[in-house]
């Protein structure tokens, strides 16, 4: 069984192929590089190193998001394209989840975290037993709302990802002693990781593939601003 | 390279996703359409009054495989009879670009397809070569919602820019005016029907630049419109809606006809042809077939569906660059304000 794992969701480019529970390749790149002109290089260079071609492939794992609404839709029209046309599953997984993959022999809560600009950012919190079991709910949070409910678990904090550094002084401010960082060669998301998890999921049937869609965890800010006057709208 | 010689027929796949339509077609020998496929987002878009670039972009990726999926079946055509995929490389939304562009990418990649990255300009004009075979030099009008142009093409390929809008496109004073008159979006084809209907026309200036210019400005007429709707109303006056849109549409399609018209005299032109959303528009096609037929020069207008944003005209185009050696590699990014260039030939 081959598999090609595909994260694009934010920053990091990472990407890999896996072949009957190996890694055969791997890569991860964290320059600000524009996913849209650099991902379809990236796997072609990888197919290229590894001499194996699209069509040998069984399945593809993506990054479904939170994310960059752009990064995201990049990732996953590459991956539902080339699981469409070439008949195979598309497995998505949380860009979060992926990242507290990284960190598997932690006891306590692990807090993967992305920034999402103007104190805000997208989290979930996850416990390394049962496979990741969820702790909080991955979504698009106020900092201040996140380390409250943190805060709440009472238990020491593992923060992943490469944007903690960020907002961690606020983040050991609320939470002191228990707030821990993963050192930094955990904080990018590795695409072996995604496939790893993927293939802990039910393999979907290649018919659904069409309507596989993004995990955005918010509504489009047009869409948000609509609802409200609507609701204006009906108190008037 | 020699010249290309045409030894079995070439299927093309293009794709096209700039604004608010998910499209797919598969054209053979650039001329023929197999099938022509569009998803079009327009009643989602209707309630925010204009299109939307996240929702777009939103509903692009809802919809792309299924649209490349309905334009193969239709054809009865297998990825392994296609000869190139096309996409649209801009200009447009950058984020609504970048799903056609990386599912042609990752469509060709499967398949181990050439890749080439289209103009939507060119693409508008090449609409035509589905109905009619391209004679030049030509003289193209490209009107839209985002353009407003007149290219001169001395063979497949040559991309003159004679003129251009230093402000507003055509069909963007459309959307803006018919938001002063309260018409619900997309309101172009409305304020059109109005024009046609209606039994008087307001008096708003013609605004043609410098004698020479081929360019246009429309954001003047635009404030006129504004500006008379204003008045009207300060001065507690019912406003005719219909004599406002006829006089709007009058100085809009006056000064389009004579500035084509002028063009198509100086640079001797073999063919005149209309390109783009605009295209549509009724009193613009009247105007410039009534001139043309008078003058004796052959003038083409594609019918509404090649009009409007489509992959068909995306894959015509793409065939050309084909045949001309042009090719984009795995890096093809979306350029939300890409120039129309000639291609060079390979």
């Amino acid at each position: 069984m081959i598999w090609l794992g595909i994260d694009t969701a934010n920053t990091p480019l990472a990407i890999a192929l896996v072949k009957d529970g190996q890694v055969i390749a791997e890569e991860v790149a964290n320059i600000k590089l524009n996913h849209s002109g650099g991902a379809m290089p990236a796997i072609d260079r990888l197919f290229a190193h590894t001499k194996m071609k699209p069509a040998d492939l069984d399945a593809i794992a993506v990054s479904e998001g939170p994310g960059s609404y752009t990064g995201v839709r990049i990732g996953v029209t590459i991956a539902k394209t080339l699981a469409w046309t070439l008949n195979i599953p598309i497995v998505g997984v949380s860009s979060l989840k992926i990242l507290a993959a990284n960190v598997p022999y932690f006891p306590h809560v692990i807090c993967s975290l992305v920034d999402a600009r103007r104190q805000n950012v997208y989290a979930g919190a996850y416990s390394s037993k049962d496979s990741l079991e969820v702790i909080i709910e991955d979504g698009h949070y106020e900092l201040e709302q996140l380390l409250n409910q943190l805060d709440a678990l009472n238990q020491p904090i593992l923060f992943v990802g490469h944007d903690v550094e960020v907002f961690y002084e606020k983040i050991a401010e609320r939470l002191g002693e228990r707030a821990l960082r993963a050192p930094y060669p955990f904080n990018l998301p590795s695409a072996s990781q995604l496939i790893y998890l993927a293939e802990q999921q039910p393999l979907p049937a290649a018919e659904t593939v069409h309507a596989f869609v993004p995990t955005y965890k918010r509504i489009a800010e047009a869409e948000a601003n609509w609802i409200k006057e609507q609701k204006a709208k009906q108190h008037d | 390279m020699g010249e290309f010689i045409m030894e079995k027929d070439l299927y093309v796949l293009g794709i096209e996703s700039s604004c608010d339509e998910t499209a797919a077609a598969i054209i053979k020998n650039g001329t023929e359409i197999v099938s022509n496929v569009v998803a079009s987002q327009i009643e989602s878009h209707k309630r925010f009054g204009g299109v939307v670039p996240e929702i777009a972009s939103r509903h692009h990726v809802e919809n792309v495989t299924l649209v490349i999926e309905e334009a193969l079946t239709k054809a009865g055509v297998q990825p392994s009879d296609l000869d190139a995929v096309c996409v649209t490389e801009g200009p447009g939304l950058v984020g609504a670009l970048l799903i056609g562009i990386n599912a042609a990418k990752a469509f060709a990649f499967a398949h181990q397809l050439p890749l080439i990255g289209t103009h939507h300009i060119a693409g508008h004009i090449y609409a035509n070569h589905l109905v009619q075979p391209m004679e030049f030099p030509l003289l193209a009008l490209v009107v839209s919602g985002g353009h407003t142009e007149l290219v001169l093409m001395k063979e497949h390929g040559s991309f003159e820019l004679i003129g251009e809008t230093r402000d507003d496109a055509a069909g963007e004073a459309y959307d803006k005016v018919a938001r002063v008159l309260n018409i619900s979006y997309p309101g172009g084809p409305k304020i059109d029907q109005m024009a046609h209907e209606s039994d008087g026309a307001v008096n708003f200036p013609r605004v043609w630049l410098e004698a020479d210019s081929y360019d246009f400005s429309f954001s003047g007429l635009k404030s006129a419109v504004i500006n008379y709707q204003h008045n009207a109303i300060q001065r507690g006056e019912e406003v005719n809606r219909y004599h406002v849109a006829k006089g709007f549409q009058d100085s809009v399609v006056e000064v389009l006809t004579a500035k084509t018209l002028r063009a198509a005299k100086e640079y001797q032109v073999k063919q005149v042809i209309a390109a783009g959303g605009v295209a549509a528009n009724k009193g613009l096609r009247a105007s410039l077939e009534k001139v043309f037929k008078e003058e004796g020069i052959p003038f083409y207008v594609p019918p509404l569906p090649l009009c409007t944003d489509n992959a068909a005209m995306i894959a015509a185009a793409g065939t050309e660059m084909f045949k001309m050696g042009v090719r984009s590699d795995w890096s093809l990014n979306g350029r939300p304000g890409m120039e129309l260039v000639s291609w060079n030939r390979k």
